[in-house]
């Protein structure tokens, strides 16, 4: 109770002399425990930080420009310089469909999925009969890994077992003909998708001031008008929030990938790739940490995007 | 289709193979898989643990007295037939020798996957393995146990101590089995129809535009793993180009845009007309099930494949080499893989491990292991005892014994990195543009010299 204790006596001191206590004096006020207690919030996380994200990225950058096998000690590392990077950019088939592949991928969970999920909030939030319903049939995929969601769909597209072409009587080769298999793993993964933006976006409705509503009602605003000019404003905080899970999702794509075939095929996405390099026999750590580090690069864009947007945001 | 047994077989049966083989499981064993997996997972937190393993030297001299205390064995068969073979033959080595044997089980992909961290980590004293260049690539790197003093091996032909031996003439590998690849057929249904076993290319395409007439997928064919194709390469490499050209292409030594490796894929594409459509989203074992089902007339793949086919099908199969395409180069040359076990460099237990070793390749090891499974094992072994093979096996066998020339397949006979990083999409490229075979063909010669420094 050491935090809370000081503040009553503050308030009192305030209401006496009339005039709002000086920040500064606040911070002097706080005890040896405080300043330990504040400190270790601060060091830790920064170290776990610094230990589990930076160094291991910095290291990825490092052996990016080296030829290693992942075997024996640094000194089988060997320095080729940007050897790596003119490799994937020259001499590597599969990186440009795998760049392609990820924007693909984003545009369409935007577009798609992300909007269908606002959609679905909105009109789960009029309360419509049985909305606890649908909104638990349609948040069920979230809690499915998405490795899971991958076996689950190979059931609707097998080839000659599945139950698309068993109902249509096609012969599509929904996971294996790279026309299609790149369509057929983003229903897939719209399916999961949907459901996460319709949940995150419905808690932000209901959280939205109803007086706000009727306000707007009471000055006469269609149902449209209402929903653009006043909710869509004030849910900005949830709008970053969903443009920035479309975006990690995008970016994050890989189980879903790796289970139908281990990204290969008509499926090439950046990180399948970085995975086929680094893990298993292969172990072509420097040219695979020379991906990932163009996968760092491109999520940068993104990360700097976002931080700049949320600073900029009035308080 | 024989009858599910019980409820957990007709469950395990309700998931189309494609599924199954996703996670490395057999259909029969999906529900016991779960178990696998379970044990896999913990199989995997072992591989990556790092734990010090003080030990004696390896390369210490052979064994002086019988070996006691316990040997440990890393297997890459969890929770299915083959495991099961492997338990039997723990247990037969425990009965003969008192050393205690301790099993840890990883399911097979797994297995491979993680075998860079297994062997840096603190591998078990024995684990299993394959011969031939990837073997010889962790060899020359120090992650196996030098074995030289466990060879002669009684009745171990020399070709396969050919295939046990690294880089510097030492040996790292005992053979146990080998399976061969060839073409797959079942008896009944050429019987029917008049089929002829065909020898040369000629005869291939003719049978194959004769099947397509009676209404039959000339020759299976799956590729969604990328492995599969690989098969087709090599049979087709070995009678084109023949034995040293294509074990000097696998080296790195050749050019894969040579016209030598062009008229490989020519003629491949000649053959694609009479294999099953859209194989890049089959997996093996459901190309394995149409041939199995009669709608497919034959099969590159190798003995595994009649894991497909219920057991009292399985009499029905009979396989023949890949037929000659050039008579200068013949028909002596073909896939057979051998399977076997290597040891640790640093085993805690050397002298068991080197006992339980000599054991595995021994012919009682066959009888063991056989007795328990009824699996399509053909014993690396020339003494062991046949009286109770199939006829497939016992053809397996000979056909094995008679070709001069034995390869291992191309993911074991080229470096780990060029199979799959390059060979794979490559391979699944030609198959979906056949016509691109230049360009393919050139960016493999790149890559690969990106690859072999």
């Amino acid at each position: 109770m050491t935090l809370t204790g000081p503040k009553p006596a503050a308030r009192v001191k305030r209401t006496a002399e009339g005039r709002p206590a000086v920040p500064h004096r606040r911070l002097r006020r706080m005890s040896a425990a405080d300043r330990v207690v504040v400190t270790l919030m601060v060091v830790v996380p920064t170290l776990f930080v610094l230990l589990l994200v930076v160094l291991p990225a910095l290291v990825s950058v490092l052996l990016s420009f080296t030829r290693w096998e992942g075997i024996g000690g640094l000194d089988t590392i060997q320095w080729i310089g940007l050897t790596n990077y003119k490799n994937i950019f020259t001499i590597y088939p599969p990186f440009y469909p795998a760049l392609q592949h990820n924007l693909i991928w984003l545009v369409f969970l935007f577009l798609g999925p992300t909007l269908l999920g606002i959609v679905l909030a909105v009109l789960l939030d009029k309360e419509v009969r049985g909305s606890r319903f649908y909104q638990t049939a349609l948040y069920l995929p979230v809690v499915l890994s998405l490795a899971l969601t991958g076996f689950i769909w190979q059931l609707m597209y097998s080839r000659d077992q599945g139950l698309i072409n068993a109902v249509t009587g096609w012969q599509i080769d929904w996971y294996g003909d790279p026309r299609y298999n790149l369509w057929a793993v983003l229903v897939a993964t719209g399916w999961q998708h949907t459901g996460y933006i319709m949940l995150l976006y419905l808690a932000g409705l209901k959280s939205v001031d109803p007086a706000l509503r009727e306000a707007a009602a009471v000055d006469g605003a269609s149902e449209v008008s209402t929903f653009f000019r006043v909710i869509l404003p004030v849910m900005r905080p949830i709008n970053l929030v969903v443009l920035v899970v479309t975006v990690i999702n995008s970016l994050r794509a890989f189980d879903l990938v790796w289970v139908v075939n281990k990204g290969r095929n008509g499926l090439e996405i950046i990180a399948a790739l970085v995975t086929q390099n680094v893990i298993g026999e292969a172990s072509r750590i420097g040219f695979g940490s020379a991906l990932a580090t163009i996968m760092l690069l491109i999520s940068s864009v993104f990360v700097v995007i976002y931080l700049n947007a949320t600073m900029r945001e009035p308080k | 289709m024989t009858r599910p047994q019980s409820e957990s077989e007709y469950l395990a049966r309700l998931v189309p193979p494609s599924v199954a083989a996703l996670s490395g499981l057999s259909r029969r064993t999906v529900l016991k898989g779960a178990v696998g997996a379970a044990a896999a997972l913990g199989g995997s937190g072992l591989l990556s643990a790092c734990g010090g393993s003080s030990s004696s030297s390896s390369s210490s001299s052979a064994p002086a007295g019988p070996p006691t205390g316990t040997v440990t064995w890393g297997t890459n068969e969890s929770g299915t037939t083959f495991a099961k073979q492997f338990q039997a033959e723990a247990a037969d080595f425990t009965k003969k020798s008192g050393v205690q044997v301790e099993i840890n089980a990883v399911e097979h992909n797994t297995f491979q996957e993680n075998i860079n961290n297994y062997l840096q980590g603190s591998p078990q004293d024995v684990f299993t393995w394959f011969a031939g260049d990837r073997m010889k690539f962790f060899a020359s790197r120090g992650l196996i146990g030098d074995i030289s003093d466990v060879w002669p091996l009684d009745g171990v032909a020399e070709s396969f101590k050919t295939a046990s031996t690294g880089e510097d003439g030492k040996q790292y590998f005992v053979p146990v089995s080998y399976y061969p690849w060839a073409l797959f057929y079942r008896k009944s249904v050429w019987a029917q129809k008049g089929y002829e076993v065909p020898t040369t290319l000629d005869e291939l395409t003719a049978l194959a535009q004769k099947m397509q007439k009676d209404g039959l997928t000339p020759i299976a064919f799956a590729d969604k793993d990328g492995w599969p194709a690989m098969g087709t390469f090599d049979a087709l490499d070995l009678r084109i180009n023949g034995y040293q050209y294509h074990i000097d292409l696998m080296q790195g030594k050749n050019d894969w845009s040579s016209p030598e490796v062009r008229r490989v894929f020519d003629t491949w594409k000649s053959l694609l007309p009479y294999h099953q459509s859209d194989p890049l989203g089959r997996t093996w074992q459901e190309a394995a099930q149409s041939l199995q089902q009669k709608k497919s007339g034959m099969y590159l793949l190798g003995t595994f494949l009649n894991e497909q086919f219920p057991a009292d099908e399985r009499d029905d199969i009979d396989l023949f080499t890949f037929p000659v395409v050039d008579t200068n180069i013949g028909s002596d040359a073909i896939d057979a893989p051998i399977d076997g076990h290597c040891m640790s460099a640093k085993p805690k237990n050397p002298d068991a491990a080197k006992a339980f070793l000599k054991y595995l390749a021994s012919p009682d090891n066959l009888a063991a292991a056989y007795a328990g499974t009824k699996l399509p094992f053909i014993s690396a072994n020339a003494k062991a005892d046949t009286s109770a093979y199939t006829d497939l096996q016992k053809k397996s066998a000979e056909l094995v014994t008679s070709a001069k020339n034995i390869t291992q397949f191309l993911d074991r006979d080229t470096r780990p990195d060029f199979a799959s990083t390059v060979v794979i999409p490559a391979f699944q490229s030609f198959i979906k543009n056949p016509d691109d075979v230049d360009s393919i063909l050139k960016s493999m010669e790149e890559q690969k010299k990106s690859i072999f420094i």
